[in-house]
């Protein structure tokens, strides 16, 4: 471990980060640039939080209490955007940015000004997107799926500033990933074979993978819509021959490769954490490397599963059908890859093990219920229901997100150099997990039983569920202050973290000291049998 | 750093620097510029592109300061093949991600011609829509009436190419020709940096990027026939829709890509390029052969089929 310590220190390569505020400004290093990745994801989902909430406070009672219907419209709708494309994404992209080029044995990014251009385009769009809510035309209104005609012939003006941000975040995800995928094939260190990379560093690659190639179909997309209602082209109205399916077909082509996109990277976090904690190496590695690659496969040809009810040809519905049910199959792998690994171990639960078997539980809750939407006729009764919901917030909030805030606890020692609060992180842990689960549960049945999403009234057999849910949700909200307040509690007052922060921890990162140098790896480590397949 | 290029295992990371931001600041300006010169457009009122102009005027500015940096990085030495290999991965996924912006397009042009049209006009699954809204909607490709013909006036005439016979009066045919010898003399140049005959590479590089130009001439020909004597515009419904999308936005990638190579052509005076160090010629020139090879499946799926 030493000697890997001593071939980073200080060459003529290692001058420190600049001062004052141009060193976020103009900064190629891939730390400082997660950093800012972070930090904007974290401001964006206290925003999208916000909007949340103000749902929730509306849909505590029925009748219309606080808002009304268009502006409810709009914070649903911003508020999916924004948690989607600002809160999970950018986040997932931090991670990237700090943890790549530290478990592969790089110095930085392969293309570190192109990555600093990738961040700052992200503050620019969605000021501009955010800015839309406060237009005199009115903010967007029509779902986080936007759906033509809605979005197109029925929009407010502000539409063409969503979709100029569309464009504009499309083009930020594209480099990001071209940059990743770059340093992952490229610059490896020497003996860190394909099947010896960090399971971390695997799932990003394949979601490198999975943006490259659906980024550009919703740029595609949006720039249909900017001709539909600028210049009088067709694609999504009837009228001229086009198809408003067309928008729903193009639209999930990309939408169901990018719901993956959000959470195969929480298997890479979740796959390094509870090894780490069960005190064994993972359980499976190379079934959990191709279960990913097949879920990867798999999420370009079930995207019409979102459309069972438009009236599809029967062919269709049952293609779709069983290629959904499909995916079952290589996460199941995962969840029993993940449960085997802890089977036995030498188990603590530390803050990140616990933010990570609640992602196991809760995350397979959501599969499940994901499963249930898939078979054709059951959909008929569950589409545009709140039980959609549901699925997607048990897959996104205690899957996306937990693994996230799993894995900010998880490496918080390593970025700082300080240990964060235990018993806050597990403080905040249990509000957390009571929180989404008393806020996301009952949408089961309230769903279940026929209450329609996007709604700002509902009927009075509802009330109760939803009372509980917006009780759940002030609980889920206001936890995430105290995570703000323990981050910056273990920046300031933390105790000194060890190189090996967690002493079950592998991988090449936890050899650099706590915190890493400003250029991880100036010369390539040698990668030993230890420290790979972490 | 100045032994970065010997020593093979130094990654040759640049230091901080205002373009990336400067470059995401045009952006902005420009998206928002245009953002709202196209809604006022719409509602009719008086715009100006004034605010866009700007904004492309730094992005402008900002990247050739960049690729200028970029070259003058690689003259001095500090890009070693490593940096080099990063470059290659760089464009190969870039084009990637250019190719599914056109499957985008080639896809919906697909959904149209195999399923929409078909619907409704009467058939399959969805006859419904035809039968109660546009019983008198007759589905053929192209649509030459469109179901609302109200709000969508077809186009007078199409662009789908005649017989076989009669193709040498026919326009597409001579861009298909042009672009294809294009993707020829640029291989004939790259041939010509190997053989380090720079004034073979100067000649079939310039004329290539004469041949662009001659394409994108040939284009603008085409789309003011369309306009001005066949009544097809981006109006016409479903068939203008797709045929101008997705010719002008692979019009627009040929303008990109020639500006791109008369960028190398002026590089290859300056000499710059050597038989082993000339991936910003290679760079453009896979870009050159990407579109043309889009040029060929929109011959195919929208002129001849």
């Amino acid at each position: 471990m030493s000697e890997a310590i001593s071939a980073v220190d200080h060459d003529d390569h290692s001058h420190g980060p600049a001062k004052g505020i141009t060193r976020w400004l103009f900064t190629t290093n891939h730390k400082d640039i997660g950093t800012l990745y972070l930090w904007f994801s974290f401001s964006m989902l206290l925003i999208g939080g916000v909007l949340a909430l103000i749902v929730r406070a509306e849909l505590f009672q029925p009748g219309l209490q606080f808002v009304s219907p268009d502006f409810f419209n709009q914070m649903t709708t911003n508020h999916g955007l924004i948690m989607v494309f600002g809160a999970i994404m950018p986040a997932f992209v931090g991670l990237a940015n700090w943890l790549i080029p530290m478990q592969v044995g790089a110095p930085d990014m392969a293309l570190p000004r192109m990555n600093n251009l990738s961040f700052w385009i992200l503050p620019f769009a969605f000021g501009m997107l955010i800015a839309t809510l406060f237009s005199e035309a009115g903010g967007l209104n029509f779902g986080w799926t936007f759906y033509a005609p809605l979005s197109t012939t029925y929009a407010p003006d502000s539409v063409t500033f969503f979709i100029f941000a569309v464009h504009l975040m499309g083009a930020s995800s594209i480099m990001g990933s071209i940059n990743i995928i770059a340093t992952i094939l490229n610059m490896r260190a020497p003996g860190m074979t394909l099947m010896k990379m960090p399971m971390f560093v695997w799932t990003w690659l394949i979601t490198a993978y999975l943006l490259l190639a659906v980024m550009p179909v919703l740029a595609g997309l949006v720039t249909m819509m900017l001709f539909d209602i600028h210049f009088g082209t067709s694609f999504f109205n009837a009228a001229g021959g086009g198809d408003p399916l067309l928008f729903q077909h193009i639209f999930w082509f990309f939408g169901h490769p990018e719901v993956y996109i959000m959470i195969l990277p929480a298997f890479g976090i979740v796959s390094h954490i509870i090894p780490a904690f069960a005190r064994k190496r993972l359980f499976g590695y190379d079934s959990m490397v191709y279960a990913v690659a097949s879920i990867a496969f798999l999420s370009f040809i079930v995207w019409a599963h979102h459309m069972f009810t438009v009236g599809m040809p029967l062919a269709g519905q049952l293609f779709f059908m069983y290629t959904t049910m499909l995916i079952a199959v290589p996460t199941g792998v995962k969840v029993f890859n993940w449960v085997s690994t802890m089977w036995r171990g030498s188990m603590t639960f530390e803050t990140p093990m616990l933010f990570s078997i609640a992602f196991v539980v809760l995350f397979t809750i959501g599969g499940f219920s994901g499963l249930m939407l898939a078979i054709t006729p059951a959909d008929y009764q569950y589409h545009d229901t709140y039980f959609v919901v549901a699925h997607f917030h048990y897959v996104l909030v205690p899957g996306s997100l937990f693994s996230i805030m799993a894995a900010v606890y998880y490496w918080f020692p390593k970025w700082t150099g300080k240990m964060y609060s235990e018993r806050l992180g597990k403080l905040h842990f249990w509000f957390s997990f009571v929180g989404v689960n008393v806020t996301f549960f009952p949408q089961h049945f309230s769903g279940l039983a026929g209450m329609p999403r996007r709604i700002p009234d509902y009927a009075l057999q509802f009330a109760d569920f939803n009372m509980v849910s917006s009780i759940g949700a002030f609980i889920f909200g206001f936890s995430q202050i105290l995570f703000l307040f323990v981050l910056i509690h273990g920046i300031r007052n933390g105790k000194p973290a060890a190189a090996r922060a967690w002493e079950g921890a592998r991988g090449l990162e936890w050899t650099l000291p706590s915190p890493a140098p400003y250029h991880s790896f100036t010369h390539p480590p040698k990668v030993t049998d230890d420290e790979a397949h972490a | 750093m100045a032994n970065a290029a010997e020593d093979s295992s130094v990654y040759y990371i640049p230091d901080s620097g205002w373009y990336p931001i400067a470059l995401a600041v045009g952006l902005i300006i420009t998206m928002m510029g245009l953002g709202s010169y196209l809604n006022a457009m719409s509602a009719g009122e008086s715009n100006s592109l004034t605010q866009t102009v700007i904004g492309f005027g730094i992005v402008s500015v900002v990247l050739y300061c960049w690729f200028t940096k970029v070259i003058a990085e690689n003259q001095q030495g500090l890009v070693n093949s490593t940096v080099k290999q990063s470059y290659v991965w760089g464009m190969g996924w870039f084009i990637f991600s250019e190719v599914m912006f056109f499957a985008a397009f080639f896809g919906a042009l697909y959904y149209v011609r195999a399923f929409a049209v078909p619907w409704l006009g009467g058939d399959g699954a969805k006859s419904l829509t035809g039968d109660y809204l546009w019983p008198d909607f007759e589905a053929v490709w192209p649509v030459m009436n469109n179901p609302g013909a109200a709000d969508f006036p077809g186009p007078e005439q199409n662009m789908v190419a005649p017989n076989i016979s009669n193709w040498l009066s026919y326009l597409p045919f001579w861009n298909t020709v042009i672009l294809l010898s294009s993707s020829v003399t640029v291989h004939w140049a790259h041939s010509a940096i190997k053989a380090q005959n720079r004034s073979k590479i100067i000649i079939w590089l310039g004329i290539t990027v004469l041949l662009g130009i001659i394409f994108l001439g040939l284009q603008v020909e085409e789309y003011v026939i369309a306009y001005s004597q066949m009544g097809l515009t981006l109006g016409s419904g479903i068939y203008g829709s797709t045929f101008f999308l997705l010719t002008g936005f692979h019009g627009f990638h040929v303008t990109l890509g020639t500006v791109i190579l008369f960028v190398q052509f002026i590089r290859s005076i300056k000499g710059h390029f050597s038989a082993n160090d000339c991936f910003g010629f290679e760079a453009a020139s896979w870009y050159w052969h990407f579109v043309d090879v889009v040029w060929v499946g929109l011959f195919i799926v929208v002129y001849v089929l």
